[in-house]
């Protein structure tokens, strides 16, 4: 059989809870789902393989966000992660994750995951953040895909590898019903109908082009293409803050983190050619990232993560961390560079923007229950709205989606859903195997990429905006009419095309409602440079509405743990200030 | 319009003598989360296929034989 020959077919399967997306989250509510009715039926799909899918393919070196009784408080979590997002926060649905995040890292540690322990035997907690104390090492951090999969087997969760969703589907009244999806390997269809749905499907991490010019050299797990933003968007679910743009600070060309939360406890730091700090903290904030920017453009760049200044023991020990979890292809990296730590400091660079709650705070917009604005559907992880997520509350927030969509499926029957969305949506997904000449996919996603960073790429110019918006539209018009397909595996690149344009154009369309800048350097709008409280201190909400991408606004949630007025804008003092 | 094929280095190199996809393994091209890998009709070895790679490692670390190599792709190195 020729290679990815496309198989015409469509089958039909049914479920009680069906989690879309096998990476972090994804398993983690697969898992809690089961538990809480151990006699139904939990189907897990992924798109490539649930064993090394997502953003911790190769594991992780630690938690960044770990609320540890002794350490941090819940209060004190949710007041800095509050701060740190410019006040734009519901603090119930973070709150609820500081005070369960312990119980899931106790849950991690049963299944065989280890945390970094002092010789007192309490977990050795290094402070990264601007003001608390939140970030755990993992010692054995190469072993959670592995640990986690275990786990999965254990409690006998249908797995199914390489189908990629593309489409959800409701009944008459709104509500979920389940997802049309397609074989990556043969083009074959799968209806899986549902009574509750989990998104958890990660970041929109191939919105941008890398600098290196390499469309799979992404921060991101190139695998994460923004499908679920896509698939929540035509659904009619409410995207919130999609203006809140992901872009951090990397490794420059390997594109991956360098890594200041692992190295800066240690006393590593980011420095400028002048080898001076610029900023406070190395935390990930759209603040920090906006200094960071402003001394790339200063003529003080490059910058560098510098850690040649430690003991060599404390080197090796950084080292061994680096290239051995989360991208352990740096130390190849480095050695085909010339860089040792020991001598030589990091050259940084920006990475290209995308959506991801994980660092961020945009995302399919969730309740403190995990639950969508669409009855029966969840969200999970990078693409869901709670803000700077990371690998842990990707974990926690999933358990709290499989369990309250667990609770949602015992209460409901099946919704009925039109079979004419069904046919509606397999002529949509095959159309570019249908066609005999067309420009391939890996040249639409090419140049849509190359539009996002030309035009979209803060600072926000709106005539630039504009300019973007009418590219993008003509890529699209390419991309639906002309787009081809010659066996299965372009198929999955021309899907998910098709998921990088819509958040393309979601980009546009939230970055032009809110007129303010917010977010340092995330939402950076040069007509708009000033913070503005007094009309935009609120959500956006993004939403399809009669066919058409509209933008709200939606009130922030009353705190739960208020903010003093001279708290509230320390993450703007960002910059180091010079000292007589 | 026509098209053509563009020629690429590919980041990801599967030493043949120590290659056991002919005896049925196919671990490297089941975890790949860019689904880039194949085993080759002429050869019953794997391959990768595609140039989509995001050197992340499980072909290598999860290979039973040590025959998969990840190099860093050429345009970042």
């Amino acid at each position: 059989m020729a290679l990815d020959q496309i198989v015409d077919g469509l089958s039909e399967v049914s479920c009680d809870a069906l989690v879309i997306g096998g990476g972090t989250a994804g398993p983690m509510a697969a898992l809690k789902a089961k538990l809480k009715n151990p006699k139904a039926n939990v189907v897990l799909l992924e798109k490539a393989n649930v064993k090394r899918s997502g953003a911790i393919s190769m594991g992780m070196d630690g938690l960044n966000n770990a609320v540890i009784p002794g350490y941090a408080t819940p209060e004190q979590y949710t007041k800095e992660i509050t701060i740190a997002n410019d006040g734009i926060v519901d603090q119930k649905a973070v709150y609820k994750y500081a005070q369960n995040c312990y119980g899931i890292i106790e849950e991690l540690d049963s299944f065989g995951i280890r945390f970094l322990k002092n010789e007192n035997g309490d977990y050795a907690v290094k402070k990264v953040h601007h003001i608390g104390t939140y970030v755990l090492p993992m010692p054995n951090g190469e072993t959670v895909k592995k640990a986690l999969y275990r786990q999965l087997r254990r409690a006998r969760i249908l797995i199914s590898n390489r189908y990629m969703a593309t489409r959800l589907l409701k009944s008459a009244d709104g509500r979920i019903a389940g997802a049309v999806s397609v074989n990556t390997r043969t083009a074959e269809m799968l209806v899986i109908k549902a009574k509750a749905v989990i998104l958890c499907m990660g970041a929109a991490g191939r919105l941008g082009l890398p600098t290196s010019g390499y469309m799979f050299g992404t921060y991101e797990n190139a695998a994460n293409s923004g499908d679920g933003y896509s698939m929540a968007y035509h659904a009619g679910a409410a995207l919130a803050n999609l203006e809140c743009y992901q872009i951090n600070p990397l490794i420059k060309d390997y594109n991956g983190p360098a890594c200041a939360y692992v190295a800066g406890p240690f006393g590593a730091f980011t420095a400028n050619n002048e080898g001076s700090r610029f900023i406070e903290c190395d935390y990930w904030s759209g603040q920090m990232m906006l200094e960071f920017y402003n001394e790339l453009l200063s003529g003080k760049g490059p910058v560098f993560l510098q850690l040649k200044h430690l003991h060599p023991d404390t080197i090796s020990e950084i080292e061994s961390t680096l290239h051995k979890v989360e991208r352990p292809t740096r130390g190849l990296f480095q050695q085909g560079r010339g860089v040792d730590y020991r001598n030589d400091s990091i050259e940084m660079h920006i990475s290209e923007i995308g959506f991801c709650s994980g660092h961020s705070a945009s995302g399919v917009f969730v309740d403190d229950n995990a639950r969508t604005t669409v009855p029966g559907l969840y969200a999970a992880g990078d693409m869901a709205s709670v803000p700077h997520n990371y690998m842990l509350g990707a974990f926690t927030n999933g358990a709290v989606a499989g369990i309250d969509a667990m609770e949602f499926a015992d209460n409901h029957d099946f919704a009925e859903f039109d079979a004419a969305d069904v046919a509606r949506e397999r002529d949509r997904v095959m159309a570019p195997t249908r066609r005999e000449d067309g420009i391939p996919p890996n040249q639409v996603e090419y140049k849509t990429r190359r539009l996002v960073n030309d035009y979209l790429q803060p600072p926000k110019v709106t005539r630039k905006y504009e300019l973007g918006m009418r590219r993008l539209a003509e890529a699209r018009q390419d991309m639906q009419e002309h787009m081809i397909a010659r066996n299965a595996h372009e198929l999955l690149r021309a899907l998910e095309v098709q998921s990088i344009m819509d958040c393309a154009d979601m980009a546009v369309h939230a970055s032009l409602y809110r007129e303010e800048s917010r977010w340092g350097l995330y939402h950076w709008r040069t007509d708009f440079p000033e913070k503005d409280n007094e009309n935009w201190f609120c959500h956006t909400l993004l939403s399809k509405q009669n066919g058409r991408m509209t933008s709200e606004k939606r009130a922030v949630e009353p705190y739960v743990v208020p903010i003093a007025d001279d708290e509230k804008d320390l993450y703007d003092k960002q910059r180091i200030r010079a000292t007589a | 319009m026509p098209l053509a094929s563009y020629q690429t280095s590919v980041p990801v190199v599967v030493d043949d003598a120590k290659c056991i996809a002919d005896k049925g393994c196919t671990v490297c091209v089941d975890v790949c989360p860019l689904d880039v890998l194949r085993i080759s009709d002429m050869t019953n070895k794997a391959y990768m296929a595609y140039d989509e790679c995001w050197y992340c490692m499980p072909c290598e670390a999860d290979c039973p034989t040590g025959a998969v190599t990840v190099n860093i792709p050429y345009l970042l190195r």
